[in-house]
């Protein structure tokens, strides 16, 4: 038996704004009517780490997402996609930030960044759907490369059974007003995206 | 009225909608938001808000307050509860006059930080009552209900929220803000707050009595829930209770269910339980507190009982548990199907790891590199507690034990017999959280280290935290500020520098000073934090790499900078360059410039 309506992964890497989405995704719920819960990443995981968000709406149970059970997957890194894969539900949908961002490891030449399609394949595999959006080139056209959570935040808002409304109001209760023009446009590319 | 709130901001309301009027707090993940989020609200409301230097310091200021009437609460993560011990366990005996809440956040599965210890037990150690939300709202709801239970108790309470409660995040209905209460006064009464000998023995005796009032008055609380249903049955504590209803729901099991919320647990509604079941399983993170009073209950009420849980391996004894996890802990007690935990191969095969790295421009890489440089891999390095902890692959980070723990390491890896150089390290936050007394002692023992302050200004691994260092409190005001080097003269180190850590060869130059210097010689390696440095506007022209210069000798890259990348023959510097300088200091063949 289902114990929520919609279950949500996030993943990204530390300083992208994955816990700002949540915020915005949980207070639109709340609009919404719909029972919230999310788990955060803060502390160690932040400074360039590996950082996982769950919101989890419709729900009044943990704020866990249990492995395999993730409706969708919002991944603002293609590898952060592919680490936090398994929570994925095979009628799920992953949506995936084809940017790179190369972890420490990586420019220090210890572990080589794998080519985007072996990250992809394998998510193909394991879900319903796929879907790649450039969402950082994306964010640099609507004004500011930072506003790419916010391009993939629109891609997210047709995949979940929050209304755009809802979504917007969240979205400028949380960014300064002086960005929220930019952050507009970002969540418009990203919508179009999907 | 409903608000979407993190964990710990909820607990911040709870408090504020109780009338608390001291607060205090040493940062801490999983806890560092409650008293963050109190701060605006301090003259308001008219709280005192404050960091404390460290956890004893917070507990024995809030016991000050509560003992003359006010509402007060003290706030940590478990291993600060260690710190503050001393008063905890004593403070059980004098009691309480305004209500008293600790608050602190235990961990499983050590998402930051170096143990797993379970705060129930210190609850239990020292016979006061411990209150365990399984969500945000039970933790709110908790915290008023906690206060209003000291006072009745004369006792403090412990408040026990785990890293998914306080970083949670859900719709959380909210009351009315109190004002808090008037006329404090501190009433003298020796035989209480006076702990001699002839004080204490009797009220050891008073706590003693107090025991079975605790019980008696946690039989009514809304937080112990029996469902009973199928002649097996789940009793769970705080979240994993949470797990288990939804396991229970997942699994459409005809389960009988008790969800405990407090400690002591409620005899009757176990008993009750107990007697109901032929086979019950007890399901809660970190220590078996809950499974070993099921075990001391079912002796009287069910001796036949079967009892599954960490001694028997059906639960783990470590990390943290989730809804799948006990799922399957349920379904295989009852015989249904257990559910694969979904793996994917390539994530293993393919992924480079993604491990949390000191920033870009961080001085703490530059003053590890130059320490290096200047005491050799052979030292031995003793270290501490704080973002520094992350540069553990740059070979300066021997141990890691507990907050202030590198000085004194340091000396008694010194008093053993070690010849060998030893220079340790601490960040500004910890020397002042519990690093002088190491320093004293190192001076008054005559230890011969060499200690290193990495001052950047700041708390910065739990969020910025200001501390005494940094001329400001909590709330925002100006106060004093007390400089690394006047303590470190104070304590009784003679040898004391302060370098620069972005000018690699002076500070090169000041570590091989300190190494031959033959007593205790305390460096201070000052630089504003990156993050602070980026978010107050000090911008600095990052570098590139002249390619017709590199040579690809990778020692740039070595650093370990997330600005440098390596492309194929030449080193790159990437956006995230903050200036900083010290690449161009290490390159040995002049690649490295400024970019004009």
């Amino acid at each position: 038996m289902r114990t929520s309506v919609c279950d949500i992964v996030l993943a990204g890497v530390g300083g992208q704004g994955v816990i700002l989405l949540s915020n915005i995704i949980g207070k639109a719920a709340l609009k919404a009517g719909y029972s919230v819960r999310g788990a955060e990443t803060h502390g160690m995981a932040q400074r360039g780490g590996s950082v996982m968000n769950h919101i989890r709406l419709g729900c009044e149970y943990g704020p866990l997402v249990p492995a395999g059970g993730a409706d969708v997957l919002l991944a603002l890194e293609p590898a952060e996609a592919l680490r936090y894969a398994h929570y994925l539900s095979t009628d799920g949908i992953a949506l995936v930030n084809v940017y790179p961002v190369h972890p420490t490891t990586v420019t220090t030449g210890q572990f080589t960044y794998p080519p985007l399609e072996e990250i992809l394949t394998p998510l193909q595999r394991i879900c319903n759907k796929l879907k790649t959006i450039d969402a950082t080139k994306l964010a640099v056209n609507a004004g500011n490369p930072q506003a790419m959570n916010v391009v993939m935040l629109g891609a997210l808002s047709e995949h979940i059974p929050l209304r755009e409304e809802e979504l917007i109001e969240a979205l400028s209760e949380s960014v300064p007003a002086k960005f929220l023009e930019v952050n507009r446009r970002a969540f418009e590319f990203g919508k179009r995206e999907v | 009225m409903k608000e979407y709130l993190l964990g710990n901001v909820a607990i911040a309301r709870g408090i504020l909608e109780a009338g608390t009027g001291v607060v205090t707090g040493y940062p801490g993940t999983p806890a560092s938001e409650i008293v963050e989020a109190l701060a605006p609200f301090a003259s308001k409301y008219g709280i005192h808000v404050e960091w404390s230097v460290n956890e004893k310091v917070a507990l024995e200021v809030a016991i000050g307050a509560s003992w003359t009437g006010a509402r007060a609460v003290s706030v940590m993560k478990h291993v600060g509860l260690n710190v503050a011990a001393d008063p905890f366990m004593t403070l059980a005996y004098t009691g309480v006059t305004g209500g008293l809440v600790v608050c602190v956040a235990d961990d499983p599965f050590c998402h930051s930080s170096q143990n797993e210890q379970d705060s129930r037990r210190y609850a239990q150690f020292a016979g006061i009552p411990c209150l365990d939300p399984a969500d945000p709202q039970e933790a709110r709801d908790m915290v008023i209900y906690a206060f209003e239970l000291s006072e009745e108790l004369e006792l403090p309470v412990l408040l026990r929220p785990t890293t998914r409660v306080s970083h949670a995040s859900s719709d959380v209905v909210v009351g009315q803000i109190k004002g808090r209460s008037t006329n404090p006064e501190f009433i003298k009464d020796p035989a209480r707050w006076v702990m001699l000998p002839a004080h204490a023995r009797p009220r050891h005796t008073v706590l003693l009595e107090k025991q079975d009032a605790i019980r008696a008055t946690l039989v009514d609380v809304p937080w112990n829930r029996l469902v009973l249903r199928g002649d097996i049955g789940v009793i769970a504590s705080g979240i994993s209770g949470l797990y288990a209803e939804e396991a229970i729901k997942q699994l459409e099991a005809d389960i009988s269910i008790l969800r405990i919320g407090t400690f002591p647990p409620p005899d009757g509604l176990c008993s009750e339980l107990l007697e109901h079941v032929t086979k019950v399983m007890v399901i809660e993170e970190l220590e078996p507190v809950l499974e070993e009073y099921v075990e001391r209950l079912a002796r009287k009420h069910n001796p036949d009982l079967e009892i599954l849980g960490k001694r028997t391996g059906h639960i783990p004894r470590v990390g943290e548990l989730d809804t799948l996890l006990v799922r399957n802990a349920i379904a295989g007690m009852t015989a249904m199907p257990l559910l694969d935990v979904r793996s994917v191969k390539e994530a293993d095969e393919i992924l480079p790891p993604r491990p949390p790295a000191l920033c870009p421009g961080c001085s703490h890489r530059a003053t590890y590199y130059a320490m290096k440089k200047a005491f050799g891999k052979d030292a031995v390095f003793p270290s501490d507690i704080g973002c520094y902890t992350l540069a553990v692959r740059m070979g300066t980070i021997d141990t890691c034990l507990c907050m202030g723990a590198s000085i004194t390491l340091a000396s008694g890896i010194r008093f053993a017999g070690e010849e060998r150089d030893i220079c340790c390290s601490i960040g500004d936050s910890t020397f002042l959280h519990t690093g002088l007394p190491g320093l004293l002692n190192a001076a008054y023992n005559n230890a011969r280290i060499t200690v290193t302050v990495l001052d950047n200004s700041t708390t910065a691994m739990t969020g910025h935290q200001p501390h005494p260092g940094t001329g400001f409190t909590v709330t925002g005001d100006r106060t004093k500020a007390v400089s690394a080097e006047t303590v470190a003269k104070a304590l009784g180190a003679d040898f004391v520098v302060t370098v620069d850590p972005y000018d690699l060869n002076a500070t090169i130059e000041t570590f091989k000073r300190a190494k031959v210097y033959q007593g205790l010689s305390v460096v201070v390696a000052k630089q504003t934090c990156s993050i602070i440095a980026r978010k107050s506007g000090i911008m600095r022209r990052p570098f590139t790499v002249n390619k017709e210069n590199c040579t690809g000798c990778r020692k740039c890259v070595e650093f370990g900078c997330p600005a440098i990348e390596f492309d194929e023959a030449h080193a790159r510097i990437n956006a995230l360059c903050t200036g900083c300088g010290v690449c161009a200091q290490i390159c040995t063949n002049n690649a490295i410039e400024v970019i004009e």
